[in-house]
């Protein structure tokens, strides 16, 4: 392992601050468990990506995209409690993507690898996190009233089930654009342990996308520097440094 | 006067089980209707029905450029979410591309001082909450207020009564009101009709027709009393 140069930093730091303003919207609909999950639904499809000899990530996102779907559907044409079901599914999707996926590529699949990027990898990755923190930033509106009250938000002139989706599909590609550096197993804490955090400091919801997207590059960063100097792998390393954070912040919240 | 709402053999089932049965009503423009009926009857679900969020039968014909203000009942969120009621205001006017001092003069027309707003929405009381979602439903000058259970009783020391508020704001503003509520003596003070929903019937006229002693011990299946205020009267 050696030491990422600033230009490897882009994406991930990008991917982090993606997965903090994601993360802030997705706790406060209570998705938290949910994220967590969804994020398992990746492994089948890298698994037939690594068969079919094609990029692992395109894999992981077009099985995401699938897991999408199916939530939504859930949601809003079949009205059933999704918890349970998303719990099921997507477990299973975990154990069924464990079988399918060789051995080597297993732990990496698990826990992510962060390498080399190819040139043409990095630049559609860049694209993909400018397009989320452009999604969020400006539908926060419209994210925040749908999450008080999907009824005042439709009087509001809002398209609540078009929207969830918008929403569902941005969470999607930031599950994806982080399993290099973290894998299905660790991706989805990325999302919701820097927004937890944010979420026991902040005041407003300004201060808490902030706060978010600050721990989120931050432990990212830890990750990614300190992992090679300690031997350890970045992306467990990432998350126990957001971990870290979380439990700081409740001692300040304490105090 | 002009029909601000018009309802025809409106029905709404949830699989099998029939919430609202052939329910027809009109509601005229700067009219304030009560809706009222024992839980269970069909109240919130009529709601939800005239702001498009449940699937029904029938027809619900609002006037050409209707605006609606939604106050829901009550609202699955915690209230311990990083969020300040100008945020919550702020969103709106975002979302509605309102100017910024849209939302100053809503609270100002619901009572709500600004340094209150300026808190997290968890530190206002049940009664300053309820106020911030009338003002987020006021912003942007709706021509139709409808108001799911404004609960009377909860307003601090001092403070003007919500449904007083409600009556001011409905005057000022030329809105059409339709309310959901429970509190008969105050239907009776301050609603111009009165729609009763009960056990798949329901009866609709003015509210010296319907809150008669005989009707509404007929919806409700008990005697109903309530206090009729002089003022009222008069």
């Amino acid at each position: 392992m050696t030491m990422p140069s600033v230009s490897d930093l882009v994406l991930p730091a990008g991917m982090a601050a993606a997965a903090g303003l994601i993360g802030c919207f997705a706790l406060m609909r209570r998705m938290a468990l949910a994220s967590d999950a969804m994020a398992h639904v990746a492994l089948p499809g890298i698994a037939l990506a690594l068969a079919w000899r094609l990029n692992p990530v395109l894999g992981g996102l077009a099985a995401l995209l699938v897991g999408t779907l199916l939530v939504w559907a859930l949601q809003h044409r079949m009205r059933v409690p999704t918890e349970a079901i998303i719990g099921v599914v997507f477990s299973a999707a975990l154990a069924i993507g464990s079988m399918l996926t060789p051995g080597e590529e297993l732990i990496e699949a698990l826990f992510g690898a962060p390498g080399a990027v190819a040139a043409g990898e990095n630049a559609l990755g860049v694209a993909a996190v400018v397009l989320v923190i452009a999604f969020v930033w400006r539908a926060k509106s419209r994210l925040l009233i749908a999450l008080i009250s999907p009824d005042m938000a439709r009087t509001t002139g809002i398209d609540v089930p078009r929207l969830d989706l918008c929403f569902l599909l941005a969470f999607a590609l930031t599950v994806a654009l982080g399993l290099r550096y973290l894998g299905v197993l660790l991706m989805g804490s990325l999302i919701i342990i820097p927004a937890a955090t944010a979420r026991q400091l902040a005041s407003g919801l300004r201060s808490m996308l902030a706060i978010a997207v600050a721990a989120a590059v931050a432990a990212m960063l830890v990750g990614l520097y300190t992992g090679p100097a300690l031997h350890v792998a970045a992306g467990p390393l990432t998350i126990a440094a957001a971990a870290v954070f979380f439990f700081l912040s409740l001692a300040k919240r304490r105090a | 006067m002009p029909n601000a709402l018009e309802v025809e053999r409106l029905s709404v089932r949830f699989g099998e089980t029939v919430v609202l049965r052939d329910l027809s009503f009109t509601v005229s423009a700067g009219d304030a209707l009560a809706i009222i009926g024992p839980s269970g009857s069909g109240k919130t679900v009529l709601f939800k029905a005239l702001i498009g969020a449940v699937p029904y039968q029938g027809v619900i014909r609002w006037a050409a450029g209707t605006a609606i203000g939604y106050v829901p009942q009550k609202l699955d969120i915690e209230r311990d979410l990083p969020l300040t009621g100008i945020e919550f205001l702020g969103a709106k006017a975002d979302v509605a591309r309102l100017a910024p001092q849209e939302a100053v003069r809503a609270l100002d027309l619901v009572g709500l001082p600004p340094e209150l707003a300026r808190k997290p929405i968890g530190a206002l009381s049940g009664g300053q909450f309820q106020r911030l979602l009338l003002a987020f439903a006021l912003m942007g000058n709706p021509s139709v207020l409808l108001f799911d259970e404004p609960t009377a009783g909860i307003d601090e020391p001092g403070e003007e009564g919500l449904y007083a508020m409600i009556r001011r704001v409905r005057e000022a503003a030329g809105l059409t009101l339709l309310l959901i509520s429970h509190e008969l003596s105050l239907v009776y003070r301050y609603a111009t009709a009165v729609l009763c929903l009960a056990r798949g019937t329901s009866s609709y006229g003015a509210p010296v027709d319907i809150l008669t002693p005989e009707r509404l011990r007929e919806m409700y299946g008990t005697p109903m009393g309530f206090h009729i205020h002089d003022d009222a009267l008069g």
